[in-house]
């Protein structure tokens, strides 16, 4: 409803002292869900838009070597892109170290992006077994799951990361 | 004799507004005869000139013809050193990926960022978009997905704003614990503005149908990154647009080519490039530039997430680091102020560091959202002087000190800084970054 009122002021137009509504183009082409699939990759914190397909870090470990090793280093110790590990109980010191394992609030933000972006030179590369594989070998080089944990839908969004309670949201307010 | 010239102007009568020179906005414009007249000139030319011009010599080009026509211009080949940078690449191993380039802000004058010179931030390279087969799919939570193409958003009634784009970045470096050596270039350089024209964001929501649920739109970029982020439907609605055009011509690459978001006052990187879909949800995505980046790491761990508009700050592009005055005399203090709140009402400069402070001209449009190009005569005594300027907008905010910013946040957000800067001018003429 409140769409319609915002656009009332958008849309109205004043000609000779009357008010009346503008006509816009509607120049957008239908489209179907199944014809959106390959775009609407986005997935949401309750795991809403994860994929079917499962991996456990054991699987990640030797994708990992292959593809993210060059730009993020061994075990995800960093250099020369981010570094992917450790760092837990740095935030709150004079050096801290952002990363999955000590920043990140959700862990479905790793499968999305790493789908999405990751690796750099190639990106959505990977198949949705080899995302869930390597995202579980990163979860679990920071200890938050096991070496045989299977990640799939229904674990991913599961998996409570430690700095998750740090957040605050700060909108619609502002931060001063 | 006619009028009087800048170099006729007797220092020592000139009404003086706060400490160490600033004189008075109002005194200075009235005794100069014509504002424009004045404020036009170039820093050097308002020093005292010298006792005696050289003979006039009729130049070469006056006797020869000149060049032909281009089709697309260029600046003048002696402005060549007038350029962005420095380029940020993080890495040999990505050449592209992501990086930055920053707006040669001493440099230039006025509100407006040539499109040549406006800043840059990639996360994966400036993809090269074929115009005719890009779309743009709007989706989720409404009644009628839809695609659109170029052609198809070009015929739509088209709208312009002159608003500015930051970086959220921008400045960060103002965190540190010692200041860094920098110009207005390097350390604040990730910020343009330009008029941008396109199509309202509320208008093609409203032909796709908003479910009442929705209450956020997630906006993904077309390029190698997909750049995603979460923007709240109230901000769509409110003056969200797609734009097309940049200062009159098509985007650039490099802004967005064919069409990108632009959310004015809010982080440079929500404003996103190569934009290819929405989608209407009830909540965030929370995607990784909007969780693991762009958050503000606070004292204690905490961490502030969703810290949307950039806050009223304002920056002295001239003088500034790099731009060194020759000897006493006056000069014109000049840089741009901005909020992502609204209006600028006011910019105080001060030449002692901060203990006094007089109010600048600001240079007509003031606009909401918009650089804003402030003036202010100050006679320089040839001593060491701290310049700063202080931004105030229509909300009543008053940009902080560096040591009030950093006391409230520590030194490790990253992001969001809009403390005071400080430029020390030496006896030698030069101008360095300090903190006070
Ligand atoms: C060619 C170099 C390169 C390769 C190969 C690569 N990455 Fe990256 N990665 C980067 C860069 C650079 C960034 C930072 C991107 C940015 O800031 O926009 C990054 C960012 C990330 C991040 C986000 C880090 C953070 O804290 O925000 C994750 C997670 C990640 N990569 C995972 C992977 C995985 C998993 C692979 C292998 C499948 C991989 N990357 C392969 C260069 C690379």
């Amino acid at each position: 409803m409140f769409t319609r009122n915002a656009l009332g002021a958008a849309l109205l137009v004043l000609v000779a002292g009357q008010v009346i509504a503008a006509e816009t183009p509607h120049l957008g082409t239908p489209v179907t869900p199944a014809d959106i699939a390959a775009w609407d990759t986005s997935i949401s914190p309750d795991g809403t838009g994860l994929p079917p397909g499962k991996g456990s870090a054991a699987q990640g470990k030797e994708i990992y070597a292959l593809k993210c090793t060059g730009c993020h280093g061994v075990a995800g110790e960093g250099k020369p892109a981010d570094r992917l590990t450790g760092g837990q109980g740095s935030l709150a010191t004079d050096a801290p170290i952002k990363t999955v394992g000590s920043y990140w609030p959700y862990a479905t933000t790793l499968f999305d992006y790493v789908r999405r972006a990751m690796p750099l030179n190639e990106p959505m590369s990977l198949t949705n077994d080899e995302v869930y594989a390597v995202s579980a070998y990163v979860l679990s080089l920071n200890g938050l799951i096991g070496e045989k944990t299977e990640l799939n839908a229904k674990t991913l969004p599961k998996i409570k990361m430690p700095n998750h309670d740090s957040f605050f949201i700060v909108y619609p307010g502002n931060l001063k | 004799m006619a009028k009087k010239t800048s170099s006729d102007l007797d220092l020592g009568e000139l009404e003086l507004a706060a400490g160490n020179g600033l004189v008075d906005r109002r005194g200075f414009l009235n005794r100069a005869g014509s504002a424009a007249g004045i404020l036009g000139t170039g820093l050097a030319s308002l020093a005292v000139s010298p006792a005696q011009a050289d003979p006039l010599k009729v130049q070469d080009w006056t006797k020869t013809p000149g060049l032909g026509f281009t089709a697309y211009g260029q600046p003048s080949q002696y402005e060549n050193g007038v350029g962005r940078g420095p380029i940020v690449e993080p890495n040999a191993m990505y050449k592209t990926g992501p990086g930055s380039i920053r707006s040669p802000l001493q440099f230039l004058d006025g509100m407006i960022t040539p499109n040549g010179l406006h800043f840059e931030r990639s996360h994966n390279g400036i993809p090269d978009i074929k115009p005719d087969e890009h779309r743009l799919l709007i989706h989720g939570l409404v009644k009628r997905p839809q695609v659109f193409t170029l052609e198809a958003l070009s015929r739509y009634p088209m709208t312009s704003r002159i608003s500015f784009v930051e970086c959220a970045g921008n400045s960060g470096s103002l965190y540190g614990k010692t200041a860094a050596d920098g110009t207005a270039q390097t350390l604040h350089g990730l910020l343009s503005c330009a008029e941008w024209t396109g199509v309202s964001l509320a208008l093609l929501l409203d032909e796709a149908g908003v479910d009442p649920k929705a209450k956020w739109l997630l906006a993904e970029g077309a390029d190698a990154a997909s750049m995603t982020r979460s923007i709240p439907l109230a901000k769509a609605l409110d003056d969200a647009m797609i734009p097309l055009y940049q200062n009159g011509e098509r985007l650039r690459p490099s802004n967005g080519y064919p069409m990108r978001l632009l959310v004015p006052g809010y982080q440079g990187n929500m404003n996103v490039k190569w934009l290819h879909r929405l989608k209407l949800t009830e909540g965030p995505t929370m995607t990784r530039d909007e969780t693991s980046r762009y958050s503000l790491l606070l004292k204690e761990g905490k961490v502030a997430q969703f810290k949307f508009p950039l806050d009223a700050k304002a920056v002295i592009t001239k003088p500034s680091p790099g731009l060194t005055m020759k000897g006493a005399g006056l000069y014109e203090i000049s840089g741009l102020a901005w909020s992502g709140n609204g209006k600028i009402v006011r910019v105080d400069v001060s030449a002692d560091g901060g203990k006094s402070f007089a109010p600048a001209v600001l240079s007509e449009p003031v606009l909401s959202k918009a650089l804003t190009r402030f003036r202010l005569p100050w006679k320089w005594d040839g001593g060491p002087a701290v310049l700063q300027a202080r931004a105030v907008d229509d909300t009543g905010y008053v940009q902080p000190t560096r040591d009030a910013l950093v006391a409230a946040r520590g030194n490790s957000p990253a992001y969001h800084n809009n403390a005071i800067t400080n430029w020390a001018v030496a006896v030698d003429g030069g101008l360095k970054h300090v903190y006070a």
